[in-house]
């Protein structure tokens, strides 16, 4: 098999030394984790690698000798290096090598102990990728959405590969804690040996000259204390609301608007009134030509007048109250949007608070209705309902309740278009008052789920939420080995925003379009807020 | 493809015109205007395929790679661990018989089964012929690998 070598890309331009790192023996892969240069005291490496094997539990080992040749005449550093694979014995041995201004690498990977039995040389083939170690580092791969039927420990079964190579750089990081200016026993070459990477935190506590550098160090710090990326995002999203929601609040109480929307609204709500007046008016007249009963018609029609008589009067006791709720109310805005928009959903189901006793008024004589004439219908037909076995029984009348079951029965189906009429018009008035509320409380979930923080960071650190890896074939050389650059594939937004959302704690009506038409046929009262699986009336 | 494209800009600047000769707004002219570069900007980023490529590298994986009009390349990997095979599938699409060439995925739980088919090349959409000459090239490496991986 192919012996794949993985290389990280700074220690392509470092001196002539071992190679240390890990080997993969199933995928048949030698990661390289970093290069100990010259001059080294062989016991010394031995126990350095000893206590990196303790701390991080990755098998570190001294995999081969890496040779970079920038004078022509280096002849014995070949000797030399090869007299290394004498005293750290590692099975195979790897040999990479570099001309001096040349891009083709030349490797080797020799077997000291070939079986008897198999008759392939003791030489290998071997393929190089690659590989940027700080972006691997401190990247997470997201493997695909696993089969619904497949247990969890399946899923780590099938990772393997690539996913190995990752686990390796991410648990060897005590390797990279010292650079090349610390006096140790040992001379390390990997990503950090230019220096080790500051904290940002400790730069911007440094330049702390301003409140403003403070505030962005203070934020910073909070937000990559929070352990797991769900407490970075439940943050970010409180932070937004709340910077959102003090952006309202400026706005709403500079040029004294909360004044003139107090004295809009009452106007408002006697324009809604008088609309539902002139709406009834014309109900209780030939409404789109449809001939009603006249009398029915007169008194739903005055019943309902009456009751916006009271609204109306209603509204007019508020009205001097108005404006000092309103500014209490606009107070809240302090906490945050999400509550702004909660405390808006709630005011205009209180405004619309006639238009929901209409609905159940309504609803309840259409479905008294229905109901009474289901039942007649079955007397007309010889047949009873039996409430002990929940199923239809025939049954054998008398005539004189024969004969009031019909004339009941024909006065309810004459009556029927008058009560339906009714029950159309307030049910379409609800359904809009509570569609309004649903896409003010979809809004509020938008922005309590969202996770911008994995979204900034995909944004502005690509490789730290990984998809998977793209390979691009470097210059090819025929009888040189492959050259591969393995870079980290993005994982794509959409992925993102399923993977991290939060759960949002809105309540989402768990009835089927079917179940709600069923509901409104039969004159059911419709409860938008009430879940599945609470208790029913 | 161009004619499709010059019908779409024409049709949505006939139509403004005619909203600005009844309206007299001129902002209908720059909306439209507007729109029609927005709609070529987001066709060429997120519809337009320039050129798909398929990569594969033994013992290591089978590599599918999508690039857009805009530059925009997306890529997909699969690990040779779990790749099952190569075909040419047939396929009956309403009155004609379609060619596309797909990986097949193992399955972890079943031996002999197949988790996942992958078809390839389903915007370039190439014809028999040549679906053969890349069946061919790419049984070569799967063959030679099977080969090398059964032997330890």
């Amino acid at each position: 098999m192919v012996l794949k070598a993985f290389f990280p890309t700074c220690c392509a331009s470092a001196d002539s030394g071992l190679l240390v790192g890990r080997w993969v023996p199933e995928q048949s892969s030698a990661v390289v984790l970093a290069v100990v240069h010259f001059p080294f005291i062989p016991i010394q490496v031995k126990e350095l690698l000893a206590q990196v094997q303790q701390a991080s539990r990755v098998g570190v080992a001294v995999l081969g000798t890496w040779c970079h040749r920038r004078q022509e005449s280096e002849e014995s550093l070949g000797h030399f290096l090869e007299g290394l694979g004498a005293i750290f014995s590692h099975e195979p041995w790897l040999q990479l090598c570099r001309e001096r201004g040349s891009k083709f690498w030349s490797c080797k990977a020799t077997h000291r102990q070939v079986p008897a039995s198999l008759g392939a040389p003791g030489q290998d083939q071997v393929m190089l990728i690659f590989y940027d170690q700080r972006k691997v580092l401190l990247s997470q791969l997201h493997p695909p959405a696993a089969l619904p039927d497949h247990q969890a420990g399946d899923a780590t079964a099938s990772a393997g590969g690539l996913a190995a190579v990752f686990d390796t750089v991410a648990r060897s990081e005590v390797l990279f804690r010292s650079d090349q200016f610390d006096e140790g026993p040992v001379r390390l070459s990997h990503w950090q040996s230019e220096g080790v990477e500051a904290s940002i935190l400790v730069e911007l506590a440094k330049q702390a000259s301003g409140p403003i550098c403070l505030l962005l160090a203070c934020l910073l710090s909070l937000i990559s204390a929070a352990s797991t990326s769900r407490k970075a995002n439940m943050l970010v999203s409180v932070f937004l609301d709340v910077a959102l929601g003090l952006a309202l609040l400026s706005w709403l109480h500079g040029k004294d608007r909360i004044g003139q929307l107090a004295d809009a609204l009452v106007p408002v709500a006697d324009h809604v009134a008088e609309e539902l007046q002139h709406l009834l008016q014309w109900l209780m007249g030939a409404p789109a030509g449809l001939k009603m009963n006249r009398a029915l018609d007169q008194v739903l029609g005055r019943f309902f007048l009456y009751h916006i008589h009271l609204w109306i009067s209603y509204i007019h006791l508020m009205s001097p109250f108005i404006e000092r709720i309103l500014w209490h109310l606009g107070l809240s805005a302090c906490l945050g949007l999400t509550v702004a928009l909660s405390i808006l959903s709630d005011i205009i189901a209180l405004l619309t608070f006639h238009i929901y006793c209409f609905y159940v008024y309504g609803a309840r004589l259409y479905c008294m209705k229905i109901c009474g004439l289901s039942s007649l219908w079955r007397l007309f037909r010889g047949k009873k309902w039996n409430v002990l076995r929940q199923r239809v029984d025939s049954c054998s009348y008398d005539l004189d309740q024969l004969f009031i079951g019909t004339l009941l029965f024909t006065i309810l189906v004459f009556l029927l278009p008058t009560t339906a009429l009714y029950y159309l018009v307030f049910t379409l008035l609800r359904l809009l008052v509570v569609t309004v509320q649903g896409l003010i409380h979809l809004l509020v979930d938008l922005v309590n789920s969202l996770p911008l923080y994995s979204l900034g960071l995909r944004l502005c650190r690509p490789y730290r939420l990984a998809a998977g890896v793209k390979f691009r074939v470097l210059e090819h050389e025929a009888g040189r080995p492959l050259r591969l650059l393995m870079q980290i594939n993005p994982l794509p937004y959409s992925r993102v925003v399923h993977t991290y959302r939060l759960p949002s704690c809105g309540c989402h009506p768990k009835h089927s379009w079917g179940s709600l038409c069923r509901k409104l046929f039969f004159g059911e009262l419709i409860y938008p807020w009430r879940q599945r699986g609470d208790k029913q009336d | 493809s161009l004619r499709s494209l010059t019908a779409v800009t024409c049709t949505v600047w006939l139509a403004a015109y005619g909203l600005f000769t009844l309206c007299e707004n001129s902002m209908i002219l720059s909306a439209a205007i507007f729109i029609t570069l927005l709609g070529l900007l987001g066709y060429l980023h997120f519809v337009k395929i320039d050129q798909e490529t398929l990569l594969i590298i033994d013992s290591l994986g089978i590599q599918m790679t999508s690039s857009y009009a805009s530059g925009k390349e997306s890529t997909t990997f699969i690990e040779m661990g779990k790749v099952k095979d190569l075909v040419i599938n047939e396929a009956i699409y309403m009155q004609k018989v379609i060619y596309y060439l797909c990986i097949l995925l193992k399955d972890p739980v079943e031996p002999h089964g197949i988790s996942q088919v992958v078809p390839v090349f389903q915007s370039a959409k190439p014809r028999l012929d040549c679906l053969i000459e890349v069946y061919r090239s790419c049984q070569e490496i799967l063959a030679h690998q099977k080969a090398t991986s059964a032997s330890p």
